[in-house]
């Protein structure tokens, strides 16, 4: 992911410095004792301390929720935003700062119900970035209120008799998208997995759609118990250019062989079925990224003024 | 030549003899050109516009502008056009009336004489077409637009556009307009060489032949008026002593924008701001600047706060119903501190309005349309030469106090297009390449200094100042407080900033003399109109003067020591306010013009207002009676 620093007078690529995972580390996470998202931080430092992406030069945004609490457990820069609407902020840094490593961190509400037209045309748009979707299914901040994902049946404070509609799939959504680049699927009760899963998506150059089945303990206890406690119910996607844990062989011997160029057999793989798949759907590096087709060389102030006056000129008394 | 030569009715017409036409000389002159909408009136207008303030006439131009693309043909509603005020000194309004008009059809024409926008003794030229028209119904719509029209003291002169036009196209629908552009070249002795140029200009995106074939309709419109009319019209021109430049509003918007170093312009389609995105599509790239068409107007938003946020510098364009669901991002940047420049382009409102028109409605959403307490800088050009040098000196306080500025201008800016002296460009104007240093040790995000507030902002990039920005309320550090005085605090600090640029600035000028008995306080594009009314005010003997604000937030200082001068104080706006003496309007329950609510809480001065929501531009004219109506001892 590394992209030409036209933007830095200082160049950092013989950087000496190096760092650990403590240097990544932020303030004390406060999700719940057995929140998914403990375990999404850790390997998102991992995949941080491995790649030695400076902490300077990384950002993390996010929209409003639970697992908006992100940036702030890390030491890089952040934007905690506002509720459904990481995207565009993340949009409007990697267009204008394409030396950044761009992160952005979302829910299911945030990403899938109020911020859904930003997700749509994130993924149109392909600018290089790593958004995560952590999926528990529930409004968890706010205290149990149904979300796109939830499924039917699930009760919630809004919905008490259990959710009304048939869930949303993110999947499915995402790679009906014209110009998806990367979806993936992992979940948080796997780090070795979720890493694995990261680390492409990042190694991806476009805009990397992960959604990470988060386990809420708090609300959504029942959701994922019985594919945490029975591997069996778990279909890894393997192949060599998709996700590889090999620690994980042994437990999910669930495999099927799925090319991540297939983008038809990744939307058939993406709905609805009676084991969870997880690894890349679909990936494709030729898609067109916006922040390739927009990038502009940088212009001193006295070109832009010398410019300026042969504007003036066509309008000149 | 024409089969049916030019009539004249109740005026007898001058004889066309070798002695040549009759040229009228005056200090100014308004035409109106208006047809259906799709006909070009404006194209014509506007290069007339442009053509007369080229060659050195004061000039202001207004579009009449109906609000659908394709409206009905021959339909008073769908007339679309443009008025043009040129005059040998600057001028700074649309004026009353119009002095000579030009209708492509008489249903337009009817329709602005019924909103009284012509002078009582206007020339009008109107195509004859329809007087002999197959279609009954449209023969008779004619001849009662006529008797209507006959009965008052205007010069009409029916003129064969179409068949003149037919003469060198096949399809004089797309070239009268050049053919009238033409006619009023010769009228006014517009140089022909300008307007030529002007054509290829309009036309440089279609092929030669389109321009060509329109520059040959406009001299055929010239040498036809050469031929068949009996006046025309001087307007001296006296060369202005500096350079000038003639620009729209949303042009000046765009180009000032390049003036500050604007890097992005991030923004979603919506009437009448769009424009600035139009013009700026065509030019940013050559300055390393972009336009994002974002999703919606939140993302637009979203995308400018983040570019800025990572260093670079950027606004949003957007109008009222853009403005409102912007609100949320804005309270985000307020919060932050990420520097914002937000420029509303107001339409007539409340929800999709009146999408083309002017109107002042925007103000008191602009300083408090965000929940919770969202300090900003609000600032409203009078000018289109304002509204250049607004968005270099708004990208510089968004940049110093690391706040919102939103600079509001109007639909009748936005389009109008008026000469300006021409910027001399200077570097400083822009902002300096982002500062990538490391952040000296101990540093915090917001380092606010404790009594005024401001504090240095470090960017992604910058080692050593990692820290992450939330609309959470916090502290220095960044960090999520949960204790009464952080939020107390970081209040404080972000509503200091607001007064500290308030100490810098001046008290505002008074036009006319600094005491009397009314004071008139105006903002935003209204000011020309308003000191012409006010001219005319004090030639009749009222004691009046007259108030232009253009920062709105924080408010010019002074203005309760400068209104202590006048027995009364009272704004003139384009926004709704309750008349008294309208059923169930009371002193106590009526609602006032905006900047009058403002003005009031602030000064606690017994402020009136005379406002009006006409969709278009007030006219000196109305804001006369407006002040005669307002005089102490009146109301409005
Ligand atoms: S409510 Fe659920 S998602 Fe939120 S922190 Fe607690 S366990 Fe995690």
């Amino acid at each position: 992911m590394e992209t030409s620093c036209s933007f830095l007078s200082c160049d950092h690529d013989d950087d000496e410095r190096s760092w650990t995972m403590e240097d990544y580390a932020g303030a004390i996470p406060r999700w719940c004792p057995g929140c998914g998202d403990h375990a999404i931080l850790a390997a998102v430092e991992r995949l941080l301390e491995t790649e030695q992406l400076p902490p300077e030069r990384t950002v993390f945004v996010s929209g409003i929720g639970c697992s908006s609490r992100f940036p702030h457990y890390l030491t890089t820069y952040g934007f905690h935003g506002i509720h459904g609407r990481a995207l565009p902020i993340a949009t409007g840094v990697k267009l204008r700062r394409p030396d950044l490593h761009v992160f952005a961190v979302m829910g299911d509400g945030d990403c899938c119900s109020i911020g859904a037209g930003h997700w749509i045309h994130a993924v149109r748009y392909n600018v290089d970035m790593v958004a995560l979707m952590l999926d528990n299914g529930i409004y968890g901040l706010t205290k149990n209120q149904t979300s796109p994902t939830t499924p039917q049946g699930h009760p919630s404070n809004t919905q008490p008799k259990g959710s009304h509609l048939m869930p949303l799939n993110p999947l499915s959504a995402t790679l009906g998208v014209s110009n998806a680049s990367f979806v993936a699927q992992t979940a948080d009760w796997m780090p070795a997995h979720v890493y694995a899963t990261i680390a492409a998506a990042f190694r991806h150059r476009g805009f990397s759609f992960v959604r990470i089945l988060q386990r809420c303990p708090q609300y959504t206890d029942d959701l994922f118990q019985e594919a945490v406690r029975n591997p069996n119910l778990v279909e890894m996607l393997v192949h060599p250019d998709g996700v590889d844990a090999p620690e994980l062989e042994k437990i999910f011997k669930n495999r099927r062989v799925h090319d991540p160029k297939d983008l038809d057999m990744g939307r058939h793989l993406a709905e609805p079925f009676d084991r969870i798949r997880l690894g890349i759907f679909f990936r494709d590096e030729s898609r067109q990224r916006y922040e390739e087709l927009r990038h502009q060389r940088i212009h001193t102030a006295q070109e832009r003024i010398d410019r300026l006056n042969e504007e003036f000129e066509k309008y000149a008394v | 030549m024409s089969s049916s030569s030019p009539v004249v009715t109740k005026k007898a017409r001058a004889s066309k003899d070798a002695a040549g036409p009759v040229v009228i000389r005056v200090p100014e002159h308004t035409v109106e050109i208006v047809s259906d909408s799709g006909e070009g009136a404006q194209k014509c207008g506007q290069i007339f516009g442009q053509v007369s303030a080229k060659m050195g006439n004061g000039a202001w131009t207004v579009e009449i502008i109906p609000a659908e693309i394709q409206p009905p043909a021959r339909s008073g509603p769908g007339a679309s056009g443009n008025r043009i005020r040129i005059g040998t000194q600057p001028v700074t309004n649309w004026g009353d009336a119009a002095n000579l008009v030009v209708a492509f059809n008489e249903q337009a024409l009817l329709a602005r004489h019924e909103l009284e926008a012509l002078h009582e003794d206007a020339i009008v030229l109107v195509e004859n077409r329809w007087a002999t028209h197959d279609d009954d119904d449209i023969r008779r719509e004619w001849t009662t637009a006529m008797e209507v029209l006959g009965k008052q003291d205007y010069r009409i002169i029916p003129v064969p556009m179409e068949e003149q036009c037919l003469t060198v196209t096949d399809n004089p629908r797309r070239g009268k307009n050049m053919f009238v552009l033409g006619m009023l070249a010769w009228i006014y002795d517009r140089d022909i060489e300008l307007i030529r140029d002007a054509i290829r200009q309009s036309f440089r995106k279609k092929a030669e032949a389109v321009a060509r074939a329109n520059i040959e309709l406009m001299e055929l419109g010239y040498r036809w008026a050469e031929a068949n009319l009996d006046f025309r019209v001087e307007v001296p021109i006296e060369k202005p002593p500096t350079p000038m430049i003639v620009l729209n509003g949303n042009q000046a918007l765009a180009m000032g924008a390049v003036a500050a170093g604007m890097d992005l312009c991030a923004m979603y389609p919506i009437t009448p701001a769009t424009s600035v995105s139009h013009y700026l599509g065509e030019i940013f790239e050559d300055f390393g600047g972009i336009v994002h068409q974002a999703e919606d107007e939140i993302a637009a938003a979203g995308v400018a706060i983040g570019a800025s946020y990572a260093g670079k510098v950027a606004f949003t364009v957007t109008s009222g119903p853009g403005l409102a669901l912007k609100t949320e991002f804005i309270g985000l940047a307020t919060m932050t501190e990420v520097p914002l420049v937000v420029l509303d382009v107001q339409r007539g409102g409340p929800s999709t309005g009146l999408p083309t028109k002017v109107e002042q409605s925007d103000l008191l959403a602009a300083l408090y349309g965000q929940p919770g307490d969202a300090p900003k800088v609000v600032m409203a050009p009078a000018t289109i030469e304002e509204c250049f040098h607004m968005v270099v000196t708004a990208r510089r306080i968004a940049e110093l106090f690391r706040c919102v500025v939103m600079v509001l201008t109007d639909a009748n800016l936005a389009t109008g297009v008026q000469p300006f002296p021409r910027p001399q460009l200077d570097p400083r104007w822009q902002a300096a390449p982002p500062d990538l240093r490391p952040v000296p040790e101990g540093v915090k995000p917001y380092d606010w200094d404790p009594a005024s507030g401001l504090s240095r902002r470090f960017i992604p990039g910058q080692p050593g100042g990692m820290h992450t920005l939330t609309g959470l309320s916090h502290d220095e550090y960044s960090h999520v407080g949960y204790s009464p005085d952080v939020h107390e605090r970081g209040c404080a600090m972000r509503s200091r900033k607001l007064a500290v640029f308030q100490t810098t600035l001046k008290p505002p000028g008074v036009y006319g003399d600094t005491k009397g008995d009314l004071l008139v306080v105006g903002w935003g594009s209204t000011k020309g109109a308003i000191e012409e009314a006010v001219d005319r005010a004090r030639a009749r003997g009222l004691r009046v003067s007259s108030l232009h604000l253009r920062i709105l937030s924080p408010l010019e200082p002074g203005l309760k020591e400068i209104f202590s001068r006048f027995r009364k104080v009272a704004t003139v706006e384009i926004n709704y306010s309750d008349r008294l003496g309208d059923p169930y309007i009371t002193r106590e329950n009526r609602r006032l013009g905006q900047l009058a609510w403002l003005l009031r809480a602030h000064t606690l001065v017994d402020v009136d207002c005379w406002t009006r929501v006409p969709g278009q531009p007030l006219r000196p004219k109305g804001i006369l009676e407006g002040i005669e109506s307002m005089m102490p001892g009146g109301h409005a």
